[in-house]
C-alpha cells in the first residue's frame, strides 16, 4: 500500500526554484533515500512534507494516505502523530530549558491526551528504547548533558513516541562521528523494523543511503535525475549524474614508490595538556591530556593520514606540527632542528577545515595568499600569487574577491594556494575536505594529490574520513584518546587492523555497495549490540 | 554552589573595600578644607584646630580612613566640645552639617529612593515586555511599527521632560493626582503608590522602551532557532510555542539588564528625586554636595558601590537559575 506519494512537486523561494517537478511514492513500512548534493532541494523536500515552510511557494501534490499535505491539513493530527521528524543538528534541535524527558513526554500529551504519568513513562520507554542506557534517569537530563549521538537517539526516540507511520530523517547523522553514525543507522533501521513506520532518509552520503534504504531517488537541482530499488541505483546507474557522484567516492589507490626514507618531520613523546577551569574553592583540577605521548615520524615527499573521531587530539597533534601550540612535553624536530627554536616557519605550511572561518573576510583571498610571500620580503607578489591562483585552478581575477564571493570548495582553493605560497616542504591539512560536497570534495582531493606529485612536498593529512585517507595516504596513524593505537602503510591498516578501534572504525565506514553496507551492518549488531555513546 | 557563593562575597568585601579607599582619598584629598567650611566665616585659628579635632581631620589621611574603617565595624566617637557625638557601628561617618551620623541619614533616606526603584522597574517591565512581545510576533505589522517608534521616541526622551510633562497634565490641569509626596509604604500602601505613580511612569516611560527593544529582538531570534522548529514539527501549537519557549529564551537577556537597571535607577535617581520633591538618597546626595557635607557624599558614594556590587551578583545567580546549561562553579 502507497503511504506517501509525491507528484509533480514544485518549491519556489522568491526566483529561486528549489524543487522542480519531483515525483516519488514510499510504501507503508518501506524505505526511501533521497541523495542531493547541498542545493539539490533534498531538504526543501523534507520540510515541504510536514508543511514547515513558510516563506515558499509550493505547487503539485503531496499524497499521504489520502490527504493532501499542500492543501493545508490539519496539520496537528499529523505532525509528530503521522509523520515524525528527525533533525540534522540534534543539539539545537532540541529546547535547551526542557529535560529531555519533558519534550517527549510533552509531545505525546499533545497528541493522545495521555496523564502526565502516562506520558512521562512512555518517554522513559522510547529512550530504553533507542538504547539510552539508564533511562528513567536520564530522561531528567537536560539536552546539553547528552552527548552527539545520545541527542540524536532522543530525537528519534521523540520521533518514535506516538507510533508515527512516517519517519522523515533528514541528514540525521551528518554531524557524527562516523562510529556514531553507523549506531544511529543502525537504530534508525531497527526502529524500522520493531515500529513498522516507514523511513525517509535525506542525505548527502550515497554511503549513508546504501544500507538503510529499499529505494533511492537521486536528486540534483530539484528534480530526481535518477530513482528506483538501491541496489539497482546505486550498482548499475543509469544517469551521468548518479555515476559522478559514485565516482566521487574516494577509492583506494596503489602504494606508492616513494624511494629511499629520509626522515623529514620527528615527533617524541608529544603530549599536550589543557588545563581546566577551577570547579572546587581549592582542588586544582587535573588537566585534559589532548596528546598523550604521540612519537612518529614522516619522510620527505610521504602523505602521513592521521585518522580518528572528534575529541581524539587529531587537530591539536596537527596544530603543534607546524608550531602554532605549544609543548607541554616532548620535541618535535624538523630536518634536525626544535621547531620550537625556529625562526620562520614558512618551509611547514597548513591548510584549516574552515576554509571560510581561516581566511580573514576583510581581506581580498589574492592579499591573504601575498601574506606569507610579503614576509619573506617579496615586494611585488602579485605575479607569484596569480600563478599559485591558476595552479590550484582558480581564475586570475579571483585575486580581488573577498572570502564570502567563493563558494566553498573554491575557498578550500584559495587556503591550498596560500599554503603553497611560501614553497613549503611540509603541508599539515586539517580535515581540508570535510565541509566539502562529495564531487568538490573529490576534486578538492585530485588537486591535492596532483600537487604532491608535482612538488614532491610531504604532507600530514587529518581526516574523521577513512575512505578520503585511503586513497590519499602512504601511512595511516589511528589516534584513539590522544595516543596513536596503530600506525602502518595504509594497505596493512586496511586490510589487517590489529587494533580493536581501528576494527571498530572500518567497520563504520559507510559503503556505497548496498549488499556490502548490509553485510557490516550484521557485523555491527553481532559485535556490539544496542550500544549507545 | 557554597563555594561560589563564599568567593563572590569575599570579591565583593575586596570590591568595597578598594571602592571606600579611593572615594576617601579622592575626597578628603581634595583642596577644600573641610574643617575650614564647618568652621564658617570668623573662623579663628583656635577654633579651626578644634572643629579639626571634632571632626577628626587632624590627623593624616591614612590614619583617617583607619579610623573610618575603624568606625565601620565598631563605631565611633566625635568629641564635640563637653559633648561626645556617638555614631554607632557601621558607622560611614557623621555629617556635622546636620548632626546626624551618616549611616542614619542613609537608612532614612534609602526606602523612598528603593520604592522609586522597585516600582518603575516593575512598571517598565511590564509595558516593555508586553510591548515587546506585541512587535516581536510580527503579526500585526503596524503594531510593530508603532512599538518600534515609541522605542525610538523614548530612548531620546530625557526623563526630566516626560516627569514635567506628567505634572503639568496630571497634577496642575487635571488635577487627578496630588503632587508627590512620599508617604511611607507601612503608613498606607494606596497613597504610597498613588504619589509615586508619576515618578514611576516617567522612569518606566524609558526604560520600558530598553525592555521592549530587547523582548523584541529576543523573540524573533528564538522563533528563528531549530528547536522552534522542531516543536513546529511535532504539532505543538503556536501559542504554546511562544509561551513556553520564546518568551523564556527572550527573557534571558532581561535579567542582567533589570538587576543592573535597578541599581542604575537608584543611583540615578537625582533627577527624578529633585524633580519630584522626594526626599530620596539622590536628593540627600544634592544636598550634601551643595553644601560641601563630604561624609554623606562618601557615604552615599559607598552605598551606590554595594548596591551595583549586589545587584550584578543576583543577575548572575538569576541567570544560572533560569538556564541550565550555565554552571555556578
Amino acid at each position: 500500500m502507497t503511504l506517501l506519494q509525491v507528484e509533480d512537486l514544485h518549491i519556489h523561494f522568491g526566483d529561486v526554484h528549489a524543487v522542480d517537478g519531483l515525483s516519488f511514492s514510499l510504501e507503508a513500512g518501506g524505505s526511501l533515500g533521497i541523495v542531493g548534493e547541498s542545493g539539490s532541494g533534498k531538504s526543501a523536500t523534507a520540510l515541504a512534507l510536514l508543511g514547515l515552510q513558510s516563506a515558499s511557494l509550493s505547487s503539485g501534490r503531496i499524497d499521504f494516505d489520502g490527504t493532501d499535505l499542500l492543501r493545508d491539513p490539519d496539520w496537528r493530527g499529523i505532525r509528530g502523530a503521522q509523520i515524525a521528524m528527525v533533525f540534522q543538528e540534534p543539539l539545537t534541535a532540541l529546547n535547551p530549558f526542557q529535560t529531555i524527558g519533558a519534550q517527549i513526554a510533552e509531545v505525546y500529551r499533545l497528541h493522545t491526551g495521555a496523564s502526565r504519568r502516562a506520558a512521562r513513562e512512555r518517554a522513559v520507554e522510547v529512550l530504553g528504547q533507542v538504547h539510552i542506557p539508564d533511562p528513567a534517569r536520564r530522561a531528567a537530563a537536560y539536552p546539553h548533558q547528552f552527548s552527539g549521538g545520545m541527542r540524536q537517539r532522543a530525537l528519534i526516540a521523540m520521533a518514535i513516541a506516538c507510533r508515527p507511520r512516517l519517519i522523515v530523517a533528514d541528514e540525521p547523522t551528518t554531524a557524527l562521528d562516523v562510529t556514531v553514525q553507523a549506531q544511529i543507522l543502525d537504530l534508525l533501521d531497527e526502529v524500522r523494523e520493531s515500529t513498522g513506520a516507514a523511513l525517509l532518509l535525506i542525505s548527502h552520503d550515497l554511503g549513508v543511503v546504501a544500507g538503510s534504504t529499499d529505494a533511492v531517488a537521486v536528486m540534483r537541482h530539484g528534480r530526481a535525475v535518477e530513482s528506483g530499488p538501491t541496489a539497482e541505483v546505486l550498482v548499475h546507474p543509469r544517469s551521468d549524474y548518479t555515476k559522478a557522484l559514485l565516482d566521487a567516492v574516494p577509492r583506494p589507490r596503489p602504494p606508492r614508490d616513494l624511494g629511499e626514507r629520509r626522515p623529514l618531520l620527528r615527533l617524541d613523546g608529544v603530549r599536550k595538556e589543557f588545563p581546566q577551569p577551577r570547579r572546587g574553592a581549592l582542588r586544582k583540577p587535573s588537566p585534559v591530556v589532548a596528546v598523550d605521548g604521540v612519537t612518529l615520524e614522516v619522510a620527505a615527499g610521504e602523505t602521513l593520514g592521521i585518522v580518528g573521531e572528534s575529541g581524539t587530539g587529531k587537530t591539536t597533534l596537527a596544530r603543534m606540527m607546524v608550531g602554532l601550540v605549544p609543548l607541554t612535553a616532548g620535541r618535535i624536530t624538523f630536518d634536525g632542528t626544535d621547531i620550537a627554536r625556529r625562526r620562520t616557519h614558512s618551509s611547514i605550511q597548513m591548510v584549516f577545515q574552515d576554509p571560510l572561518s581561516s581566511l580573514n573576510p576583510r581581506r581580498t583571498v589574492g592579499e591573504s595568499i601575498a601574506d606569507p610571500l610579503r614576509l619573506q620580503g617579496i615586494r611585488d607578489p602579485r605575479p607569484r600569487v596569480t600563478a599559485l591562483l591558476s595552479r590550484v585552478g582558480l581564475a586570475a581575477s579571483a585575486y580581488d574577491r573577498y572570502p564570502h564571493q567563493l563558494s566553498g570548495g573554491m575557498r578550500q582553493r584559495v587556503g591550498i594556494a596560500r599554503a603553497l605560497a611560501p614553497s613549503p616542504r611540509l603541508i599539515v591539512c586539517d580535515e581540508p575536505v570535510s565541509s566539502l560536497d562529495v564531487t568538490t570534495q573529490a576534486q578538492v582531493l585530485t588537486l591535492i594529490e596532483d600537487l604532491r606529485e608535482e612538488l614532491g612536498f610531504a604532507l600530514i593529512f587529518v581526516s574523521h574520513d577513512l575512505a578520503v585517507l585511503r586513497q590519499i595516504a602512504d601511512r595511516i596513524a589511528v589516534m584513539k584518546d590522544g595516543r596513536v593505537v596503530e600506525l602502518g602503510p595504509t594497505a596493512q591498516v586496511y586490510d589487517t587492523p590489529t587494533h580493536p578501534y581501528t576494527k571498530e572504525l572500518l567497520a563504520a565506514v559507510p559503503v556505497t555497495d548496498p549488499a556490502e553496507a548490509r553485510r557490516l551492518r550484521i557485523l555491527r549488531r553481532k559485535e556490539s549490540p544496542a550500544r549507545a555513546t | 554552589m557554597t563555594g561560589y557563593l563564599i568567593r563572590r562575597v569575599l570579591g565583593a568585601a575586596v570590591v568595597m573595600l578598594v571602592l571606600s579607599a579611593l572615594i576617601y582619598g579622592l575626597f578628603y584629598l581634595a583642596p577644600s578644607d573641610p574643617a575650614l567650611l564647618t568652621c564658617g566665616k570668623g573662623c579663628t585659628p583656635e577654633r579651626l584646630a578644634d572643629v579639626r579635632v571634632a571632626m577628626g581631620v587632624d590627623d593624616p589621611v591614612p590614619a583617617q580612613y583607619a579610623h573610618f574603617l575603624e568606625g565601620l565595624v565598631a563605631g565611633r566617637d566625635y568629641p564635640a566640645g563637653a559633648d561626645v557625638r556617638h555614631c554607632p557601628a557601621p558607622c560611614l561617618g557623621y555629617s556635622f552639617e546636620t548632626d546626624q551620623p551618616v549611616t542614619a541619614l542613609l537608612l532614612d533616606r534609602f526606602p523612598v529612593s528603593f520604592s522609586l526603584a522597585l516600582g518603575a522597574e516593575v512598571l517598565s517591565l511590564v509595558i516593555g515586555i508586553g510591548a515587546g512581545m506585541l512587535a516581536g510576533l510580527k503579526r500585526f505589522r503596524l503594531v510593530d511599527r508603532l512599538v518600534n517608534g515609541l522605542i525610538l521616541a523614548g530612548y531620546a526622551t530625557p526623563v526630566f521632560l516626560v516627569g514635567l510633562l506628567l505634572l503639568l497634565l496630571f497634577c496642575v490641569h487635571l488635577q487627578w493626582l496630588p503632587f508627590p509626596q512620599y508617604v511611607p509604604f507601612t503608613t498606607d500602601p494606596l497613597l504610597w503608590a498613588q504619589n509615586l505613580l508619576l515618578p514611576w511612569t516617567s522612569l518606566a516611560a524609558i526604560q520600558a522602551a530598553v525592555y521592549a527593544r530587547l523582548t523584541r529582538a529576543g523573540i524573533q531570534e528564538t522563533l528563528a532557532e531549530d528547536h522552534i522548529r522542531t516543536a513546529r514539527a511535532y504539532g505543538v501549537p503556536e501559542r504554546r510555542i511562544l509561551w513556553r519557549r520564546a518568551l523564556r529564551g527572550a527573557m534571558l537577556p532581561l535579567i542582567t539588564v533589570t538587576a543592573i537597571d535597578v541599581a542604575g535607577i537608584m543611583t540615578s535617581a537625582v533627577l527624578t528625586e529633585t524633580m519630584f520633591g522626594l526626599p530620596g538618597v539622590g536628593q540627600l546626595l544634592v544636598g550634601a554636595v551643595r553644601q560641601i557635607d563630604l561624609p554623606v557624599v562618601v557615604g552615599v558614594m559607598l552605598l551606590t558601590g554595594l548596591i551595583i556590587v549586589v545587584a550584578n551578583a543576583a543577575a548572575d545567580l538569576l541567570y544560572a537559575a533560569a538556564d541550565p546549561r550555565v554552571q555556578i562553579r
